[in-house]
């Protein structure tokens, strides 16, 4: 690519990006330099980079989002969607909507815009997700909406869980930016689900960072839920920092989306950290889904757990690229991998990938990926005691899933997304 | 109960069955011997519905209906019941959920109202009983961890569980020792009733001692080739199965 051309998909980008760039208080101006030129340099994400090999973005961004100018959006009704007993938050197109949200417990947590991200956190955005790394981390840096800062105090246990919203309602297609900074402080504690919806019509690429500060001793369980529907594209870019002695655990349940890409990277920054990433994906029609997670053992003593596991059906696609990155000072580390999958159809796609660089030598890393059909002595053992093909594949399918949803350490959930799902 | 008539099965091409015809009458037990290979499982898949089995020639009636047309689902709901040479594990589905969907599933084929929560959870209570099953079982997976006896006893609790009309038992003894033997026979016996009905097959006598058959029938190189009451089974246990290869080879 000629060096105008590159300079005319940032200037393309900036026209069609519903918001100008640098237009963010809390973004600073190096990283937005930064950001925009990795943008220059390296466009969009696709088939000529090797992180996105597989999830060539940039026809899809090129082919839907572009002419976009502003976002008029449509009513929801917030009430319909609230959980009874979480402290819910709103993000709509992006931006955190204090009115209708609840407010927090002070004494437990604070809660703001990251607009009004007080001065002395103000170095922490961008800490973790590098804008000049990767392409979505750079998009959102420079486009970012104006979302949230959380904080969970002091010795606090939050007693309520966290239910964020991250809702699209554009009236035309649409580019979002949502961004938050999570930071769980020293020897607390938080549930927290973050659950991606599309009330849009319209085509929406909902370009999703969090980074997520997970303090010493301090314990973080998450559950990310992607529901956002035929119409929404999305990229989930999570960048966690685990501290000493901390607790990370998320599962990352995706349930519809036409193309799905989601970045988590954990980096355990301090020894004796423990991280879960455990993901579970069910793919029709020509859907896309694709977990790429980097485990980054950075010190000695640290675990890492992840179980992947995906129902590939149709003409559906569904890719995981778990890294293993275990530098020479992390010396005693544990790291576990899995992916499972299930092919339905014969027209489907797997692309598994383990990844491990290894760099320390008393180290325990394991990985381990298969693919296969349903059992089919399985299943002719349930139709034999009188259950049809489709109870005996919801019960089969049931089970495989029941894997990730058990370890979700937040009650309820395991019901409902298997309600979601159809499962039950 | 259930006409077999010249029925031909073949898999992958090779012929297993060669033409078996066999009656079996409510308040019967048959029981069907024959060495190894002779077509006894194949027999047992075939009429279970298996879709590895291509039946080529024949025709079973189960009560009247046309068996070898459904699909296997539909034959447990008729009222075939087949007990698992080997009981299949399928880890992440519990015992309880398994059965509750098989019932369900069968309560709505017959058109009768569902079984409450309770008087299932009652039901399951007493036919693990008839079979000395630990109620832990039914939370476990289906069949996963249990031993070699456990899951022959599980297969007999499904039975009682479903109330079939004809129980196919394939091999249902072997693996077992005695004690699990005669558990499982104790419950089989118990269930017994002038309106269903057994097909016993086994390669030994000895779980015949405790499931006493009305009828037994050899089976050799997939056709029955000599039937009688329960003493043929003495019989063959005593001669052996060389004696019968030697006397049907020249006919077979």
């Amino acid at each position: 690519m000629m060096i105008a051309e590159k300079t005319n998909t940032v200037k393309s980008l900036t026209d069609f990006l519903t918001l100008s760039s640098g237009k963010v208080s809390f973004i600073g101006n190096d990283a937005l330099s930064k950001a925009l030129s990795y943008l220059e340099k390296n466009g969009l994400p696709g088939k000529k980079q090797e992180e996105y090999k597989y999830c060539d973005l940039d026809s899809v961004i090129r082919k839907k989002f572009s002419d976009l100018k502003e976002i008029r959006s449509n009513e929801f009704d917030s009430k319909k969607i609230k959980k009874k007993d979480a402290i819910n938050i709103f993000v709509v197109n992006g931006n955190y909507e204090p009115g209708i949200s609840d407010p927090v417990n002070e004494k437990e947590m604070f809660l703001c815009r990251l607009s009004d991200l007080p001065s002395e956190h103000l170095s922490k955005i961008t800490s973790i997700a590098d804008p000049s790394a990767d392409p979505f981390i750079a998009l959102n840096t420079a486009y970012s909406g104006d979302g949230f800062y959380l904080r969970v105090n002091n010795s606090a246990m939050a007693t309520k869980t966290i239910h964020v919203f991250y809702i699209s309602t554009a009236e035309k297609a649409s580019f979002i930016n949502p961004r938050n900074l999570i930071e769980v402080v020293s020897g607390s504690q938080l549930d927290l689900i973050e659950e991606h919806l599309n009330f849009s019509k319209e085509s929406i690429f909902s370009n999703y960072l969090s980074e997520k500060i997970v303090h010493e001793s301090a314990i973080l369980r998450s559950v990310t839920i992607q529901d956002e529907n035929q119409n929404g594209f999305s990229a989930n870019n999570n960048h966690i920092r685990v501290d000493k002695k901390g607790y990370y655990h998320n599962s990352t349940l995706t349930l519809s989306g036409s193309v799905v890409r989601n970045n988590h990277q954990v980096q355990m920054n301090g020894e004796y950290c423990e991280t879960h990433l455990n993901g579970l994906f069910l793919t029709k029609g020509e859907q896309l889904v694709d977990n790429h997670t980097l485990m980054d053992h950075q010190k000695p003593n640290c675990e890492s757990h992840e179980l992947y596991k995906g129902v590939v059906d149709d003409k559906s696609t569904g890719i995981f690229n778990g890294k293993i990155y275990v530098r020479k000072d992390a010396q005693k580390t544990n790291a576990y991998q899995s992916s499972k999958n299930i092919l339905l159809s014969d027209d489907g796609t797997v692309n598994t990938k383990p990844q491990l660089e290894i760099y320390a030598d008393d180290v325990k890393c394991s990985h381990g990926t298969s693919t296969g059909k349903i059992d089919e002595s399985a299943m002719f053992y349930l139709n034999a005691r009188g259950i049809s093909r489709e109870n005996a594949n919801k019960l089969l399918l049931n089970a495989f899933a029941g894997e990730v949803l058990e370890k979700i350490g937040i009650e309820g959930i395991k019901e409902e997304i298997e309600n979601r799902l159809g499962l039950n | 109960m259930i006409k077999i008539k010249n029925l031909h099965a073949s898999v992958e091409g090779k012929e297993i069955l060669r033409g078996i015809d066999l009656e079996v009458k409510a308040g019967e037990i048959h029981a069907i011997m024959g060495p190894n290979g002779s077509g006894k499982s194949t027999l047992s898949s075939v009429l279970a519905g298996k879709e590895d089995y291509e039946v080529t020639e024949g025709e079973v009636l189960f009560n009247g209906k046309d068996l070898l047309e459904m699909d296997a689902d539909v034959r447990a709901k008729e009222g075939l019941f087949l007990a698992f040479q080997y009981p299949v594990e399928i880890p992440g589905v519990s015992n309880i959920n398994f059965l509750k969907t098989a019932l369900a599933e069968k309560r709505i084929y017959e058109g009768r109202e569902p079984v409450s929560a309770k008087d299932f959870l009652e039901m399951v209570k007493e036919k693990q009983k008839l079979v000395e099953l630990d109620g832990k079982l039914a939370n476990r997976s289906v069949n996963e961890g249990f031993s070699g006896g456990e899951k022959k006893r599980n297969e007999i609790f499904q039975m009682a569980m479903l109330e079939p009309k004809l129980a196919i038992l394939d091999e249902t003894d072997s693996g077992l020792d005695i004690d699990a033997l005669r558990i499982v026979a104790k419950g089989v016996n118990a269930l017994r009733t002038k309106n269903n009905a057994y097909i016993v097959i086994t390669h030994y006598q000895r779980l015949l001692d405790h499931i006493v058959p009305d009828y037994v029938h050899i089976l050799y190189k997939g056709k029955i080739v000599k039937s009688g009451g329960k003493e043929l089974a003495l019989e063959l246990e005593a001669k052996g199965y060389e004696e019968i290869k030697k006397e049907f080879d020249a006919t077979v």
